[in-house]
């Protein structure tokens, strides 16, 4: 048989048919559900008298639109509420297990996916949300989906699909100390562009893509949709299979021993091509700040803004002149110049309990600076509760953070964690679009140790040689 | 599905690059849980001045592009986030069809599933027709899916590729779900074959 890549084995073991021009009908192992993009899905089934084909293999949660403050008083706006409610009514009718909004489980869909251990390798996964990239860190094919395929996926467990291509992004070497997941997926975003993995799935391979946590992983995959990728893969390995063993819906006893020799198929074989391959090296790799308004507008903490009028390119020049008097930047100022006024660590990428232990111990014993807002919003109810019971809660506020309840938060301001116009935010999260964080926001996305730097001194400071 | 077959059309032009879904139509309209009534969200903020007024110079608040049905933009149209409430709200605008000179996988796919087409052109010809459009009163394209081509006022004809699955699926207007359904013995032959290759993927995750 010839050699084959990760993403090639996945796709092929999930092929129900193919179409004469290889449109190909994909099995869906398993469905995430929120809140907003899930209503109208939902509607569909409803008006066509269609119902679930396997309510069991989705699980739903609301996560964007739920408050970070004490949730025993209700949601203040009626929108989200109506929203929220929405969600429990569906999946009371059809029958789908739904963690609400005042459950221990509930959190980030892309958050709880993993730590319930849903999420497993040599899966398909999809989900209302373009972050869905997230769970490919386990080795399975993860991609976000708009509503109507919602209802596609819930009606029949099926999507119909064209065969993207394959890219591998190689990263070999040892991250400097600080540097993390964030910074490469950012590097990374910078160098191929934010559609230079458009019609491509992403394998990141190489030793410091092995050396990474699997919260590492996570936060790398999940940014694969910021370089145009629907998805980006891991192949799994000891450190997956620790970190599924026990969780509460990963396969338990004989079955979880036979699924784990089950995943052993799912690498790249030796000698399997990829249609393009990227390799950047880790050492070059310095903590990452976005200065524009896409992913792919960033630089390393000891760069400068760029200079629109060295540009030659008129596309780039135009863009880059847009994105710097959006963002209210001078060029060639250095991005350690640039003073925040918020800082938000959260989010899909950057709130799971790795993240937050980083943070907190850069936040021991320091300050948010004054007249700097800090907020960290964990992952889940779980992770804060881990969180409280490690202490990092009294770390983070002793410093004068503010620790609030799960959910998506300011990543997307659908709730009340909204920038007001013109501040400007230090961000853990995945964008950094214009109005992304709230109309006229400014956002800068950077790691959570490089936002705690930032909070304790109220401007970007490298990480590495901070004290 | 409303179906795809050949339209002509008013064109509108949104002269940038990378335009997300963010900007196509901002979150706090993603509270609906209807697909309808979107089209006082589209380009929301793009619309309005620093005062909160409406923006003169927007092209989507110049009479002149009043009615059109075609939105001509430029390279990565639709990136960001998976929000099927952008091609709704375009939908709901009255374009049938979004020109550009490369689309973001989701944002391209969820138009399929609303009836819109995108049609990716090279960079050259879209440019062109940029520079018409906007040189141009009541500059016009005809678009003929059957024939996957674009032809401009003066008979420029362009060509465009897209999957034959996906063109004869918009241009019959045909229900994707209902398609799929037609292949239930396949998807139960799946299952029952998966169900004994990885028995751990049917457990019951219901709690």
């Amino acid at each position: 048989m010839a050699a084959q890549t990760l993403f090639e084995k996945i796709w092929e073991s999930h092929v129900v048919r193919a179409e004469p021009d290889s449109t190909t009908l994909l099995y869906i192992d398993r469905q995430l559900v929120h809140e907003v993009t899930s209503p109208q899905a939902f509607e569909g089934l409803k008006l066509s008298g269609r119902r679930p084909r396997r309510p069991s293999a989705t699980l739903a949660v609301p996560d964007h639109n739920v408050p970070t403050t004490d949730r025993s008083v209700g949601i203040a706006d009626p929108l989200s509420a109506i929203q929220i409610r929405t969600l429990e009514e569906n999946c009371r009718d059809f029958g789908i297990t739904l963690f609400g909004m005042n459950d221990i489980r509930q959190g980030v869909v892309h958050v709880i996916g993993p730590e319930q251990g849903f999420t497993l390798p040599g899966t398909t996964i999809v989900c209302g949300d373009s972050h869905t990239s997230t769970h490919g860190a386990f080795g399975a094919l993860a991609f976000g989906i708009g509503t109507s395929e919602v209802e596609h996926v819930l009606a029949t467990q099926c999507l119909v699909q064209k065969r993207p291509k394959t890219m591998e992004v190689r990263v070999d070497g040892t991250l400097s100390e600080l540097c993390s997941a964030k910074d490469v997926i950012l590097a990374i975003i910078g160098k191929i562009g934010t559609a230079g993995g458009t019609g491509y799935v992403i394998e990141y391979t190489g030793s410091a893509i092995r050396a990474l946590s699997m919260e590492g992983r996570m936060t790398l995959c999940n940014m694969s949709i910021e370089a145009g990728a629907r998805a980006g893969m891991v192949a799994p390995d000891e450190k997956t299979v620790a970190y599924i063993k026990d969780r509460p819906l990963a396969p338990k006893g004989m079955l979880f021993d036979r699924a784990v020799q089950a995943w052993q198929h799912f690498k790249t074989d030796a000698g399997a091509a990829y249609d393009v391959t990227v390799t950047m090296k880790a050492e070059d790799i310095a903590p990452q700040v976005s200065w524009g308004t896409s992913p792919g507008m960033v630089t390393g903490i000891d760069q400068r803004v760029p200079d629109p009028r060295t540009i030659t390119d008129i596309n780039l020049r135009q863009s880059t002149e847009r994105a710097l008097e959006y963002m209210g930047l001078i060029p060639n100022m250095p991005i350690t110049d640039i003073k925040i006024d918020t800082v938000f660590i959260g989010s899909c990428t950057n709130s799971r309990i790795e993240d937050l232990r980083l943070a907190a111990q850069l936040a021991r014993g320091k300050s948010v600076a004054t007249g700097v807002r800090a907020m960290v919003v964990p992952g889940s109810g779980l992770v804060k509760q881990q969180a409280e019971q490690e202490g990092l809660d009294r770390l983070f506020k002793d410093a004068g953070f503010e620790w609030r309840e799960a959910g998506c938060s300011m990543c997307l301001a659908m709730n009340a964690d909204v920038l007001q116009p013109g501040e400007r935010c230090a961000s853990t999260s995945n964008r950094n679009f214009e109005g992304r964080q709230g109309a006229g926001g400014r956002t800068h996305l950077v790691s959570p140790a490089m936002a705690v730097a930032a909070a304790v001194e109220g401007h970007f400071v490298d990480i590495r040689t901070w004290k | 599905m409303q179906a795809f077959t050949t339209m002509t059309g008013l064109v509108a032009p949104l002269d940038r690059v990378n335009v997300d879904t963010d900007q196509i139509i901002p979150k706090q309209f993603l509270k609906t849980i209807k697909r309808t009534g979107l089209r006082e969200g589209l380009f929301y903020d793009w619309r309005k001045q620093k005062d909160g007024s409406q923006d003169p110079a927007f092209f989507l608040n110049q009479p002149r592009f009043q009615g059109a049905t075609i939105l001509l933009t430029r390279d990565n149209f639709g990136c960001g986030s998976s929000r099927e409430h952008a091609p709704w709200a375009l939908l709901d605008q009255g374009f049938r069809c979004v020109i550009a000179s490369s689309f973001a996988d989701i944002f391209y796919n969820n138009c399929f599933q609303n009836g819109i087409l995108p049609i990716e052109l090279k960079p050259d010809e879209v440019l062109v027709m940029m520079k018409d459009v906007l040189a141009t009163p009541g500059y016009q394209l005809t678009v003929d899916l059957g024939n996957q081509t674009v032809t401009t006022p003066n008979g420029t004809i362009c060509r465009f590729d897209i999957d034959p699955f996906r063109k004869d699926c918009l241009y019959r207007g045909l229900d994707a779900i209902g398609l799929t359904l037609q292949h239930e013995a396949a998807i139960a032959t799946y299952e029952t074959r998966r169900k004994a290759e990885a028995p751990w993927l049917f457990a019951d995750l219901r709690t």
